[in-house]
Formats: C-alpha cells, sequence, structure tokens
C-alpha cells in the first residue's frame, strides 16, 4: 500500500485508477448509449445546435426491438450458445485429462510433448483456418454448427492443457500417493482427491474456453454462410452492415446483448476464476 | 503377522545408484528405524516398501508375499508423510474414513473405527473440521489417524514429525511412541535425527550413500559402532575424533599419541590396536566420557586441553576444547569450575575408547 501523505495517495493510486478505469468502460457506455438512442439524434451532425454525443434524451428500445423481430439474433444467441458450451466441455474433458498426464504420468517424451501442444496453441488462426476449411468441407460438416464445435477445440485444448497442466503440478504429489496406498487407483485417486481440489482451475480454464468461443469470428465467418446458422459476431457484423450503411443503433444493442452471457459467466465464477489464475493448494 | 524382508534390493535413477544392495529383516511387531543424512537412500527405501517407487533389482516381501509388482494399495500398509498430505478439501472424518471408503467398509463400521481411532489420538472434537482450520500437531495426528483406522498390517512414517515445533515433536515423539505399544504393529520410521532413531527404535539401520551401515538397537550402535560414520552419526554431540599414532609404551603395552594427547590403550584392547603399531589410528571418545581429571586418576589416561567455549545446559556443561591441534568437545558435571581459555587435565574413560582404521573408517 501506499504510505506517507494523502497528496501521493491521490497522485500514484486514485488517479491513475480513475484514469484506468474511465479507458476501461467508456466503450461499454458508448455502446449503451447507442443502443438506446433514437435514429434521429444518431444521424444528427457533430454541428447542429442540439448536438449530444454524451447522453439522449429521449432514450428508446427500438433498436432493440429492431434486432429481436427482424433479425435472427435470437437464433445467433442460441447457436452461441450451443457451439460455445459444447466446445469447452469437449476442451475441459480433453483438457483436464491431458494437463494431468503431463503432469504427472512420467512416460517417456512428456516434455517434448507438452511443448509441440503449446506450439499448435501459437499457430495464428488466421492461418489455420486455410487447412481447417478443406477438412470441414471434406467432412461436410460447412454450414453446420458441428463445424465451429470441432474446431474450436483445435486452439481451445492447447489452451485449457497448459492451464491445467500448471494447476495440477502445484498439487502436492503426496495427496495422490497418500490415496493410492489409502486403497485408491490413480483414477479413483484422480477423481476423489485431485480433481475436487483443482476446481478453482477447472472453472477458469471453463470460463476462458467459453469466452474465446463465445468471441471467436474468423472460423465462423468461413464456416458459416446462412443467416440461419451464424453466431452472435458474425451475425451481428454481416446482418447489421449492408454494404457501406451501418445499422449502429441495433449493431451496438446486438453488441450489449451479447456480451450479456459471458459478463454473467465471469461475475458468477470471479472468486474461483481468480483462485485458479493465482492461486496455490494449501495441504 | 508382518514381517518386511528386504533381498538385494537396489534403486537406480538414472545415473544415480540411490539404493545399494540392501538387506534387511524387519521384524514382526518391530519399530524399525531408517536413519542418515539426507540424500542417504532412507526414503527411497520406504517408498519402495510403500510401492511408490519402481525397484530396480531385489525383492521386497510383506508378511510371506513378495509385494514387488503389487500396487500401493494391494500391499495393506498405511503411510504417513512428511507434509501429512490432508487431502484439503474433506473434513477430519472423512479423511479418516476414505480408506475405508475405498474399501467398501460398510458406514457402521467405518464409524466405529474412526470414533475409536478419534478417541486414541484426542481428536475427537475436530471431525467435523476442514484440515486447514487445524494447528500443525492437530494435524499430524488425523495423518496418525488416517494411517490406524485403516489396521494396516505394516506402519511406513516418512519423517513425520520433521514439520513440527521442538516441542511438540518432543511429544508427539512420545506418543508414536505409545502408539506402537498400544497397537503393535510393525512400523517403518524414516527420520534424519537420530534423537528420533534413538528413541523410537526397536532396532536402528544407519544407511550412508545407499548403503546399509549398521543395523541393530539403539544403544548397541551407540556402544558399538562399526565404523567412524555410525560413532559420528548418532549421539549429540558428537562423538570426537583425533589423529593419532600407535606406539609401544615405556613399561610394555601400547600407547596413542599426538601433538596434544598421550594415552594408554587399555589391555583388552591392545591386542587389536597392537596391529597397527607405528602407525596412524584415529581415535575417538564421546563428550560423556570425558571429565576433569582428579589427583588419583592415572596419569597415562589424563591429558591437558585449553577451554574455548563454555555451555552451560543447566543438565551439563559442554566444554569446547582444544588439545594439541584438534578441537573435541567434553561434557561435564554442571557444577564444573571451568572457565574460557583455562588450562584443564581431563580423564578418558578407558572402557569406551573407540579405534577406527584412518583409511577404511572400520572399527579397530
Amino acid at each position: 500500500m501506499i504510505e506517507g501523505a494523502a497528496w501521493r495517495k491521490w497522485v500514484y493510486f486514485y488517479i491513475p485508477l480513475t484514469i484506468f478505469v474511465f479507458l476501461l468502460l467508456f466503450p461499454f457506455y458508448w455502446m449503451i448509449v447507442t443502443t438506446v438512442r433514437p435514429d434521429g439524434e444518431l444521424y444528427r451532425p457533430w454541428n447542429a445546435p442540439n448536438y449530444t454525443p454524451f447522453w439522449t434524451a429521449n432514450p428508446t428500445l427500438e433498436h432493440i426491438q429492431y434486432l429481436l423481430e427482424e433479425t435472427l439474433f435470437s437464433t445467433w444467441m442460441l447457436n452461441t450458445m450451443i457451439i460455445a458450451l459444447a466446445s469447452t466441455a469437449i476442451s475441459l474433458v480433453c483438457g483436464v485429462f491431458a494437463g494431468y498426464a503431463l503432469a504427472r504420468l512420467n512416460f517417456p517424451f512428456a516434455g517434448s510433448l507438452g511443448t509441440g501442444i503449446f506450439i499448435t496453441y501459437l499457430v495464428p488462426q488466421t492461418l489455420l483456418f486455410i487447412p481447417l476449411s478443406d477438412i470441414v468441407r471434406n467432412f461436410r460438416l460447412g454450414d453446420t454448427p458441428w463445424a465451429l464445435i470441432l474446431t474450436y477445440p483445435t486452439f481451445l485444448i492447447p489452451f485449457c492443457t497448459w492451464l491445467m497442466m500448471g494447476y495440477f503440478k502445484a498439487i502436492p504429489k503426496e495427496l495422490e500417493e497418500c490415496a493410492r496406498i489409502d486403497g485408491a487407483s490413480r483414477f479413483k485417486a484422480m477423481v476423489y482427491i485431485i480433481l475436487p481440489i483443482a476446481v478453482p482451475g477447472i472453472l477458469s480454464a471453463g470460463i476462458f474456453a467459453f469466452t474465446l468461443s463465445w468471441n471467436e469470428f474468423i472460423y465462423a465467418l468461413v464456416f458459416l454462410s446462412s443467416p440461419e446458422q451464424k453466431t452472435v459476431p458474425v451475425g451481428v457484423t454481416s446482418e447489421l452492415i449492408r454494404g457501406d450503411v451501418f445499422f449502429w443503433g441495433p449493431l451496438m444493442a446486438g453488441a450489449l446483448l451479447g456480451s450479456i452471457p459471458v459478463a454473467l459467466v465471469y461475475s458468477f465464477f470471479v472468486e474461483h476464476y481468480v483462485a485458479g489464475l493465482t492461486g496455490s493448494v494449501k495441504g | 503377522m508382518a514381517q518386511v524382508v528386504i533381498r538385494s534390493l537396489n534403486k537406480r535413477f538414472d545415473e544415480v545408484h540411490a539404493v545399494k544392495d540392501v538387506n534387511l529383516e524387519i521384524r514382526d511387531k518391530e519399530f524399525m528405524v531408517f536413519v542418515g543424512p539426507s540424500g542417504c537412500g532412507k526414503t527411497t527405501t520406504l517408498r519402495m516398501i510403500a510401492g511408490l517407487e519402481s525397484i530396480t533389482s531385489g525383492q521386497i516381501l510383506i508378511g510371506d508375499r513378495v509385494v514387488n509388482d503389487l500396487p500401493p494399495m494391494d500391499r495393506d500398509i498405511a503411510m504417513v508423510f512428511q507434509n501429512y498430505a490432508l487431502y484439503p478439501h474433506m473434513s477430519v472424518y472423512d479423511n479418516m474414513a476414505f480408506g475405508l471408503k475405498m474399501r467398501k467398509f460398510d458406514r457402521e463400521e467405518i464409524r466405529r473405527r474412526v470414533q475409536e481411532a478419534a478417541d486414541i489420538l484426542g481428536i475427537r472434537d475436530y471431525l467435523h473440521r476442514k484440515p486447514r482450520q487445524l494447528s500443525g500437531g492437530q494435524r499430524q495426528r488425523v495423518a496418525l489417524g488416517r494411517a490406524i483406522v485403516r489396521h494396516p498390517q505394516v506402519f511406513l512414517f516418512d519423517e513425520p514429525l520433521s514439520n513440527l515445533d521442538a516441542k511438540l515433536r518432543v511429544q508427539m515423539r512420545v506418543e508414536l511412541k505409545k502408539l506402537h505399544e498400544r497397537l503393535g504393529t510393525t512400523a517403518v520410521y524414516v527420520t534424519h535425527d537420530q534423537v528420533e532413531a534413538m528413541t523410537l527404535g526397536d532396532r536402528v539401520v544407519v544407511m550412508r550413500d545407499g548403503v546399509v551401515q549398521q543395523v541393530g538397537e539403539p544403544l548397541e550402535l551407540y556402544n558399538n559402532p562399526v565404523n567412524r560414520f555410525v560413532a559420528g552419526f548418532l549421539g549429540s554431540p558428537a562423538m570426537n575424533f583425533a589423529p593419532v599414532r600407535v606406539v609401544a609404551a615405556n613399561g610394555g603395552g601400547l600407547r596413542i599419541e599426538n601433538d596434544g594427547l598421550r594415552l594408554l590403550v587399555p589391555p583388552d584392547q591392545a591386542g587389536r590396536v597392537g596391529r597397527y603399531a607405528g602407525r596412524e589410528l584415529t581415535f575417538g571418545i564421546r563428550p560423556e566420557d570425558l571429565r576433569i581429571a582428579t589427583d588419583s586418576d592415572p596419569p597415562d589416561l589424563t591429558f591437558e586441553a585449553i577451554v574455548e567455549v563454555v555451555e552451560r545446559l543447566g543438565s551439563e556443561t559442554l566444554l569446547d576444547i582444544r588439545v594439541g591441534s584438534s578441537a573435541m568437545v567434553a561434557a561435564v558435571e554442571p557444577s564444573a569450575p571451568a572457565r574460557v581459555r583455562d588450562r584443564l587435565r581431563l580423564a578418558v574413560n578407558p572402557e569406551r575408547m573407540h579405534f577406527f582404521d584412518p583409511e577404511t573408517e572400520r572399527t579397530v
């Protein structure tokens, strides 16, 4: 903590904090204001006498109404939810088992295998989607949710594996050894002892994976084409930007509603999530 | 009934030969202590008995079964770890019940056994708590409880007291001893603390660099160490060593001498020491076998020393002394009138002199 005169606290703590919070939250504020701003105000020129960019006098829900009634937004939400949940589930299961194996089982080449998995995470998606689109076409998965459910794990599994590996390594080995002497097989020791202790790690891996797949753009843009199959990020940008016309109101409403699930997930698990990233296990 | 038999046991980790050809028979109901400096292979040996470490070569038998290829769960053993290894997400009760649940005991039997163990260890009031709400001593008790509810054939202890503070360690040591007397289960106990080894063990195994140095009852090891390492490792303060030369004494017999000592070898030792006549030898004497000399002491069993440090412990006084070029410690009566820089004459107990070959370090 900062000690000394009160002005030091202001200069080194409160003022930087305020700037930081302002920079972080302003885009959200802008999004909300634009969502509830009537079209008449939205397209008012900056030199008009009643130009009010930072607030609105006549808030309206017409953009949200338009979004929900005139577009497939609710379908996109459902698609995104299903795809994000399914790919997160697949990646978590694989990541937990792989992370455990790499952290605990001393098999040959465990170290180089771990590094190999990490390297696949470093390959940029903007390169990977080209070969992947070929695979998706060969398996006739194009324009179905499976195209994303099965391709998202290509970057989610390495991520979950590494996060879980670090977490498992922090759990004292003796706990497991003791369980095995107590009468548990290696698998049972993992299920009854290691996994319950690793819950914060599993939760943070899950939240991360969910967020990454919720926000994913490139694969969704490339692998899906019909409007009723799209996810929120792709649907909003492709259906509400027509040519060079930006439907700012519905666009911002879509962005706002689309970010609510992720915000909810974070706020529910924030404590576990922080523990998972920073935490250690105390015996 | 469970003795533990170890035959020609070896363990190699890549280039390190951690345990070398250990042969040992731990009798039924015996409390066997493995002691040695860190890295001597004692913990590795214990972990091989537990099945947590694979065996490079040799055999381990528990009861009459060769357990080399049995997983830990099938060896009917219980182990207490240095860091307790309590399951942090379970209550004390569940920690103790876990092993029984895994073995599918019925609920009533589990409850009875956990209560019984909790009564023995005095942790009945904490059964619903989580490990993190317990003090170090209480955690240690829970770890013990988890071991005893199973009624295993063998207890394995891996330095269980080393995380406790000094006072608690002494108290738990006594309780462990009582517990063993009450349960009578064969126990293998690993420690680097020679006091624990001496007080707890029915027999003690001293190891160094993966090799068993000596096996025997604590006092046998203390009084008749087979080599200089065992002699120096057991006992606190440690035995004094000084290089000496063996020469013929004027009135017959043998004498050992160096730049500060000039002592007559007792006649019953003369035969063995005689082979070193005219050669170097290592002389060893424990601090408590030195005392301040009186006029009645024969002069060829005394020597002169300069006091460098006086440590008054109350029950005895330790004198750090210089004898010629070697440093020694003498444990004398608490009221001894010694002061720093005093010149004193000290007498040795002739029956408790030790001699070691300077090259092989074996007892002569």
